[in-house]
């Protein structure tokens, strides 16, 4: 991908983001929803007594944030860490497009409470590459071409990083095993495989 | 899901303390791989949620050859499966281990979580006011039981969705349980609870009971054992039936041998006639068609799973055909 798509492709995702605050902002002008939002704002400081403090790593920067004990990771990184990289499909640990890494094993993390990640290391897609230059394994998936519509994509993407952590030369079965917690509802399963093996084959010179 | 507490007790009586003063409102959670599932359905709501990962001391594997192997409770499915001492010698266990849902739910769940686990009888599962639940029927006695128990079953008809706790009756499992002040270790064989006895529980853990670690009695030499699960997805499935044996040999002869299924009964099962045939048994020809026509003679299935038992003859002569052949 060229860095000028890739520029373009950022701030179309920001440009749909602000979208969605700048409608709520205009909203708030009308007396009746001011007086609803007044309400929501009151519950949510109520709600706000139930928070507590966590302090975890993101893609290497230390985050500390007060949240609800009922978030799940995949919440905290979305919908306060705004890192929507990650994407929640399921909600309930089958299908794998929250996959994130937490000391570097993959997790699912609309499965897991953002609690239990305290005190450890979290790598998001966002977190991948370095530099601007992408990460190998998202690198072999755009020469590979290892998916069609790219939803399941970070989070295959995130099961192949995590399988780089445990196997140093994965073979085919260890890759097809690793990454069975993943869906891909376009079955782009061939070239993910072949996506793996080539970053596997291009890392091991 | 309702917001609750989030609790990070430091030891075991602490953590019961808890769980005891919640009345039933608190639960234990250690990988949370079926707590969140239930909390996030609303099957459960509790208002406390104590956090037994916060409790240091239950998380390591130690092997004493000619004792044992003493796995704590909190020690994750991946690290169970990838233990180098399990996969050399308890095979059946790490097979077991491996053949649980996906990676990344293997990275997380917890051997004690895996036992203590709630059925997946879509009933249960879903909005039915079920027997489990509290509710006056079993949905699934005439309704869509495919899944469900050939044997053991009785007012309600699950089958214990565990693959840890199949292969850990084969291997003769004691399970350490913090009750009060006590440590009680008892055989695994007597943790699983059947619905006639009470079809509100799967185990017979009370509330600020704490399962605490699980004790394998070590493998004589010329030991083989393995774990064959049968599913309708290759992976992240639960057992239709699964089968796990452990023989011990020596020359044609078999010393002793014990096999026990999942996916068949509401707990994970195991029969005396059966494993009796298995001790100072010359190996032949006839042996695994033999040892599987014995099995299971007082199933009773229901209308749609029937099959279970010539899959679970099946699965028994495969897996003494490849321990013995
Ligand atoms: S969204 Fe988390 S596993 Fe499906
Ligand atoms: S590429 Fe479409 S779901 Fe995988």
């Amino acid at each position: 991908m060229s860095e000028e798509t890739k520029s373009n492709k950022f701030s179309r995702r920001k440009f749909v983001k602000g979208i969605g605050s700048s409608i709520a902002g205009g909203y708030i002008l009308s007396p009746a929803i001011a007086k609803a939002a007044k309400k929501i704002s009151k519950e949510a400081k109520d709600f706000s007594e139930g928070k507590v403090p966590l302090s975890l790593k993101v893609n290497e920067s230390v985050i500390n944030v007060m949240i609800e004990p009922r978030t799940t990771l995949a919440e905290l990184l979305r919908d306060e860490l705004k890192l929507t990289g990650t994407k929640v499909v399921c909600n309930h640990g089958e299908c794998g497009g929250c996959t994130v890494l937490l000391n570097n094993k993959a997790v699912y993390s609309c499965h897991l409470l953002a609690l239990d990640a305290a005190g450890k290391d979290v790598t998001t897609i966002e977190g991948l590459s370095s530099n601007g230059k992408l990460h190998k394994i998202q690198q072999a998936f755009v020469d590979e071409d290892g998916l069609q519509c790219g939803f399941c994509t970070p989070g295959q993407v995130m099961a192949a990083a995590a399988l780089l952590y445990k196997y140093s030369k994965p073979d085919k079965q260890q890759i097809m095993k690793e990454m069975s917690g993943n869906l891909c509802r376009c079955a782009a399963y061939p070239n993910i495989i072949k996506s793996v093996l080539s970053a596997v084959e291009k890392s091991n010179g | 899901m309702k917001n609750f507490e989030y609790l990070q007790p430091k030891s075991i009586a602490e953590a019961a303390g808890y769980l005891k003063a919640g009345n039933g409102t608190s639960i234990p959670y250690s990988g949370g791989t079926d707590a969140l599932v239930m909390m996030k359905d609303n099957l459960i709501s509790p208002k406390k949620v104590v956090n037994l990962k916060s409790i240091p001391g239950l998380n390591s594997i130690d092997y004493i050859r000619g004792e044992g192997l003493k796995i704590g409770a909190l020690v994750t499915i991946s690290d169970l499966a990838e233990h180098p001492v399990v996969k050399d010698k308890f095979k059946i266990l790490s097979e077991a281990a491996e053949s649980i849902a996906s990676p990344q739910l293997r990275n997380v769940g917890t051997v004690g979580g895996n036992l203590c686990q709630r059925p997946r009888c879509a009933y249960f599962r879903e909005d039915f006011d079920c027997l489990r639940k509290g509710g006056n029927a079993c949905y699934a006695f005439d309704g869509e039981n495919k899944l469900h128990c050939i044997i053991g079953g009785s007012l309600c008809y699950i089958v214990h969705p565990s693959d840890l706790a199949t292969a850990l009756l084969v291997l003769n499992t004691k399970i350490s349980i913090a009750s009060g002040e006590k440590i009680n270790e008892i055989p695994i064989a007597d943790f699983f609870v059947l619905p006639d006895e009470d079809f509100t529980r799967e185990n017979i853990l009370q509330s600020g009971e704490i399962v605490t670690s699980i004790f394998i009695p070590d493998l004589p030499e010329g030991t083989k054992s393995s774990y064959i699960k049968f599913r309708e997805r290759a992976v992240w499935d639960f057992a239709v039936v699964s089968v796990g044996a452990v023989i011990q040999t020596s020359g044609s002869e078999i010393v002793s041998g014990r096999i026990a299924f999942g996916g068949v009964a509401p707990i994970p099962w195991t029969e005396s006639v059966v494993n009796s045939k298995l001790i100072n048994r010359t190996i032949d020809a006839h042996i695994a068609d033999e040892i599987a026509e014995s099995i299971l003679s007082n199933a009773d299935s229901l209308e749609m799973n029937g099959y279970k038992i010539p899959l679970a003859k099946n699965l028994t002569k495969r897996i003494l055909t490849q321990l013995l052949m």
